[in-house]
């Protein structure tokens, strides 16, 4: 009964939650109790035992393998998504150019917005949107090295709303370039780059909203490289991912 | 690896959070009682805190906050929300009305317990889940009360008398069982029962 205050925070002296200036004379009735030492030891074995006992469940091989893939994708995986990309690619390059001999009267920078904002649809449609799925600018940039013939900066994103979900590779009017995909207030916004002097239509730098589509687009040429930024979110918010590009490039 | 927000740098969420699948695993595990269920809720936490990781504030805790997406996740499942409506009304209550804590337990006895994982695994299992969370979220994770009280979202205070609580419960379950493994393996007529 002498001890029932002492025992009383046991536990909160054996979690190491007890406050500095009552740990010394904890300890030291502890030492000189057997009443209480014997129950401090009782609990560290318990405690020790709960520990061992519940680090009870691994994760399989098979999900641990899924997760990894998740997260950063094996190359023989990467060969395969980018040889299925390609031909999808390859497919909406068709339709693409199908669509611009029926219709005819499509100029080439109208096609060229048109087919931004197919390639941004269709990718989010697609059930794995990004071949490298990460939020680090480190780890996406490098997945595009020996996978497009040039280089390019991503940008910083502390404090902004935007959050990068991933990348992938992506075919203009048949020049390869990088598609990123960043999050913004549960918005999807596509940035893509190419290399200006390969895609074929000239083009202006503009923030417009493309024909009869309900989104917002911008792009700008710098340093030889073209940028498209489009998505459904607002003019502003286009405009402000637009802005950190172009202070990183 | 330190996890806390001190020394958080503007480090990507595969870094913080890969480190930590095992662990979340194991939790997820816990929590459903079953493989499959604990894997999709691993994989829906994972999801939903890459997505939301632009929210999550450089300087507080990573490891307290994707615990608590999981957990956040888990109640609102439908195992969940079945598990959460047989909690205790009187969960957070104080320790009014407790039994004293254990006073006769000696080193034999708990040496019996901790050879006999099976059955302490056992007792764990049946838990009410606010007590199995907290429980392991102390023991297992290695958890500070701060770090608790931000994962499962209650005061400290709260913390420390759920805690209680839920250790006091685990040695009322036990002690039939170390009660019947002493007779078997300490000499009769000794008085080390729990």
């Amino acid at each position: 009964m002498v001890c029932e205050s002492w025992k009383a925070q046991l536990d909160t002296y054996l979690d190491g939650e007890l406050p500095q200036e009552e740990l010394r004379s904890f300890d030291s009735h502890v030492r000189n109790c057997p009443s209480c030492s014997a129950d401090a030891l009782s609990r560290v074995q318990l405690k020790r035992a709960i520990h061992m006992a519940g680090k009870r469940f691994t994760p399989s091989a098979e999900f641990r393998k899924r997760m990894q893939q998740n997260m950063a994708p094996k190359p023989r995986r990467r060969f395969r998504l980018e040889w299925m990309l390609a031909s999808a690619a390859a497919v909406l390059l068709v339709v693409g150019t199908l669509t611009s001999t029926y219709l005819g009267n499509r100029s080439g920078r109208d096609q060229v917005f048109s087919e931004i904002a197919d390639l941004h649809v269709a990718t989010l449609a697609s059930s794995s949107p990004v071949d490298v799925i990460s939020s680090d600018r480190h780890t996406v940039k490098p997945w595009f090295q020996g996978r497009i013939p040039f280089a390019f900066n991503l940008p910083e994103l502390q404090n902004s709303d935007f959050s990068l979900l991933g990348g992938r590779m992506t075919y203009l009017e048949q020049t390869p370039g990088a598609h990123l995909i960043y999050d913004e207030r549960k918005h999807h916004i596509s940035v893509f780059v190419f290399q200006e002097q390969s895609l074929p239509s000239k083009l202006s730098d503009n923030a417009l909203q493309p024909g009869k589509l309900s989104f917002n687009m911008e792009t700008w040429s710098k340093g030889g490289l073209r940028y498209f930024v489009v998505g459904d979110a607002s003019a502003a918010d286009i405009d402000r991912l637009a802005k950190l590009f172009k202070a990183a490039s | 690896m330190d996890l806390s927000g001190a020394n958080l740098r503007l480090d990507s969420f595969e870094e913080l959070a890969i480190p930590l699948f095992d662990q979340l695993y194991n939790f997820a595990h816990w929590l459903t009682q079953n493989r499959e269920e604990a894997e999709d809720l691993v994989q829906e936490t994972y999801v939903k805190a890459l997505k939301g990781f632009s929210s999550f504030q450089l300087g507080t805790n990573f490891r307290a906050w994707i615990y608590r997406i999981l957990r956040n996740t888990f109640l609102t499942s439908r195992k969940g929300l079945k598990v959460t409506m047989t909690v205790p009304l009187d969960l957070d209550k104080d320790e009014e009305g407790l039994e004293p804590a254990i006073e006769h337990d000696t080193p034999e006895t708990l040496l019996l317990a901790r050879s006999n994982h099976e059955s302490l695994q056992g007792a764990i299992d049946e838990l009410p889940v606010h007590f199995r969370e907290i429980l392991l979220l102390c023991e297992v994770e290695e958890m500070s009360y701060q770090e608790i009280s931000e994962t499962l979202a209650v005061p400290i205070g709260t913390v420390m008398s759920r805690l209680s609580r839920a250790r006091q419960t685990l040695r009322n379950r036990l002690r039939p069982n170390l009660q019947q493994g002493a007779g078997l393996r300490i000499a009769r007529g000794t008085n080390h029962g729990l």
